[in-house]
């Protein structure tokens, strides 16, 4: 088992004949990714390799009976791109695009409460579970299959976590970057209680970073209803307050966010602490 | 994005929310003649910068004449105004508001931000205005009102009202209120805002509403759709090497450590800071080169580091992803030679095309000290510059 995603995943591309749509997408597929369908407006009826591509979402969905949808698009389409394949039905969103205004995705929540569907990011690498599919743009040779459960809120950030995890033997059952942005689909919560309900995840590690009050509320999370151990990192200590860190999320504004209220929230909540990004494999071996 | 107090004032009146009358002057003279012009004293004589606390550190003066007004626009104009946001160094005062003085009633406190944990835009307000609001948050929650709104709905009469009853208002001034409020909404998604803060917002004696003071920050990620607004932003508010580093899309933040530092992903970034703080160095900068960064991006932003006087050392730390190691060392190769390195550099490079990357390095003859992993890296950049 895994989460979320498996080898029987179909994927459509939203953005597929762009620089960035067209490569990732060559990636996904080597990497045995079920991908079904692009779209791009205005060149539908075209194809991306052996990929059909359409103009609409609604149209590719009908025709290739794809369930999750992969985006590309730049970020002032960013959020009709999401509403898009919310609305034709897609299950599985995943966001890439970085740079999507607040106020955009602040209205497609609030739209996405209404539709069945789960949205990964926006400003995310992707989801992978090793050796069965892998949506998204992190590189696929570094990971291993395994059980062990990563959630993140960055994406280089999880393949150095990845990359000494696989390096020490420890394969991942599915890995999962929800974003660097403040208004995100899919929380640090649903990512812990679906590898909680997974059968073959037996421990998580969680990745998280200065800025808002996430990791607080996936820690008191975690001791009211997880049982399966986890290491917790959080990137950004010695971050100043006020200077926003690349992520727009990533952020401390006055008292909140600081790391060291999350390290705090996490050794009062069970987690273990991992304090130096270097030895987080090292920890994961000894804990796990 | 922040724009100055009387940038804000400007929209607002835009946006009809009451201000005192007021404008800005760049020199005494000026000054002398806008107070003249608002025909009666006092008169408020503001520093201009992007900090608050301008108040306490001596940037906010009455002016009782129009003598008093050329006294204290001569101190405050080219002062360096020290407040607790403006860091040790403080700011260079180069423009000033002069506005009318009001008679004060009540002094209260309203913002607008972004919720992120219900994504929605939520009104905050208490009456203890001219305060410290977070302080207030933390000593005393029940004088906080919170009011969120559905971004799909917009603002409703119901919500208004509960926050202008919630602020103890008189009848009298509840529809001087609730344009305010229901303009400043408007004007809070127009313009991509991330936060509207009017503190403090004050009840005159004839029952209006009016702002005394405006803090507007803009989502930098909507700027590409507010051309007018990007040209509000004012340079010299601005550090000058991130000025630089925004030219060429990277994500850079000056600090005031001695170890230069180039990372690709901003999670890493941050990440790589910390492990130089935990081995003993400081970080001189935050600088995320981004996921998809091209040769002349990294020549870039080498460039920038290399010519940060404080750097004594920097260190490379890349996970190839998108950004493949082969192009990245291709920019430090291409940046060292213009620029040449006369500092230690420790490269960490992993991922896409390593070895490639690592050979690009090594036929290229540069003086760089490799180190294997992380840990390795910290190691050597700490013994690098202690």
């Amino acid at each position: 088992m895994s989460i979320f995603v498996n080898k029987d995943t179909t994927l459509l591309v939203q953005g597929i004949t762009g620089n960035e749509g067209s490569f990732h997408t060559r990636q996904c597929i080597e990497y045995g990714t079920r991908v079904v369908a692009g779209v791009t407006p205005g060149k539908g009826g075209k194809k991306m390799d052996e990929v059909p591509v359409f103009n609409t979402v609604a149209q590719a969905v009908k025709e290739t009976g794809a369930t999750a949808s992969l985006i590309f698009v730049p970020p002032p389409f960013g959020a009709d791109a999401i509403m898009e394949a919310a609305d034709a039905g897609v299950e599985l969103i995943m966001a890439i695009t970085e740079g999507i205004p607040i106020l955009d995705m602040v209205k497609v929540k609030n739209f996405l409460a209404t539709k069945k569907c789960r949205l990964i990011g926006p400003n995310c690498p992707g989801i992978i579970t090793p050796g069965e599919c892998k949506i998204g743009i992190m590189p696929g040779n570094i990971h291993k299959k395994g059980s062990i459960g990563v959630v993140s809120r960055s994406g280089t950030l999880t393949y150095e976590v990845v990359d000494q995890l696989t390096k020490l033997g420890l394969g991942q059952s599915t890995c999962i970057g929800i974003g660097g942005d403040p208004v995100n689909g899919t929380n640090f919560i649903d990512v812990l209680s679906a590898f909680e309900n997974d059968d073959e995840t037996t421990a998580i590690v969680m990745v998280g970073e200065i800025g808002g009050s996430a990791e607080e509320e996936a820690a008191a999370y975690i001791s009211a209803n997880v049982t399966k151990p986890v290491v917790g990192f959080i990137a950004g200590l010695t971050a100043p307050p006020g200077r926003r860190m690349g992520h727009a999320g990533a952020i401390i504004s006055g008292s909140s966010g600081t790391g060291g209220a999350k390290i705090k929230a996490f050794k009062d909540n069970g987690i273990h602490v991992c304090e130096n990004l270097g030895q987080i494999g090292r920890i994961c071996k000894d804990v796990f | 994005m922040k724009i100055h107090e009387y940038q804000a004032k400007d929209l607002f009146r835009k946006y009809k929310v009451p201000v005192p009358e007021g404008r800005v002057a760049f020199s005494v003279e000026e000054a002398k003649k806008i107070a003249g012009e608002l025909g009666g004293f006092p008169v408020v004589v503001k520093a201009q910068i992007h900090a608050g606390g301008r108040g306490k550190g001596g940037g906010v003066k009455l002016a009782a004449s129009l003598e008093e007004t050329d006294t204290l626009a001569s101190q405050i104009l080219g002062m360096t105004l020290v407040t607790h946001q403006t860091g040790p160094e403080g700011k260079l005062v180069q423009k000033l508001l002069v506005e009318a003085g009001q008679k004060i009633e009540r002094e209260l406190y309203l913002s607008l931000l972004v919720d992120r944990a219900t994504a929605s835009i939520v009104i905050m307000a208490s009456r203890d205005g001219g305060m410290d609001i977070e302080e207030v948050a933390e000593k005393t929650p029940e004088r906080i009102i919170k009011v969120y709104v559905d971004p799909l709905m917009g603002i409703q009469g119901y919500q208004i009202r509960e926050v202008g009853f919630g602020l103890g208002l008189p009848m009298a001034a509840m529809k001087s209120f609730s344009g305010l409020l229901s303009n400043l909404y408007r004007m809070f998604v127009d313009y991509d805002s991330s936060m509207v803060e009017i503190n403090p917002l004050i009840l005159t004696a004839d029952d209006e509403v009016l702002a005394l003071d405006a803090k507007v920050d803009f989502d930098s990620n909507a700027l590409y759709r507010h051309k007018e607004i990007l040209a509000l932003l004012d340079p010299s508010e601005e550090d000058p090497m991130e000025m630089e580093a925004s030219k060429f899309n990277l994500n850079y933040i000056n600090l005031d450590g001695n170890v230069g530092n180039i990372v690709n992903g901003a999670g890493l970034a941050m990440a790589t800071m910390d492990i130089i703080k935990n081995a003993g160095a400081t970080p001189a900068n935050f600088m995320d080169v981004g996921g998809g960064a091209s040769s002349e991006q990294v020549e870039n932003a080498f460039r920038i580091i290399l010519a940060d006087e404080k750097v004594k050392a920097v260190l490379i730390n890349i996970f190839g992803g998108i950004l493949r190691c082969d192009i990245f060392a291709q920019g430090v190769v291409d940046a060292a030679r213009k620029t040449g390195i006369n500092i230690p550099v420790v490269v960490r490079m992993e991922g896409t095309n390593v070895d490639e990357g690592k050979k690009i390095l090594a036929d290229a003859g540069l003086d760089l000290i490799s180190a294997n992993d992380l840990s390795d890296a910290a190691e050597k950049i700490a013994a690098a510059v202690n």
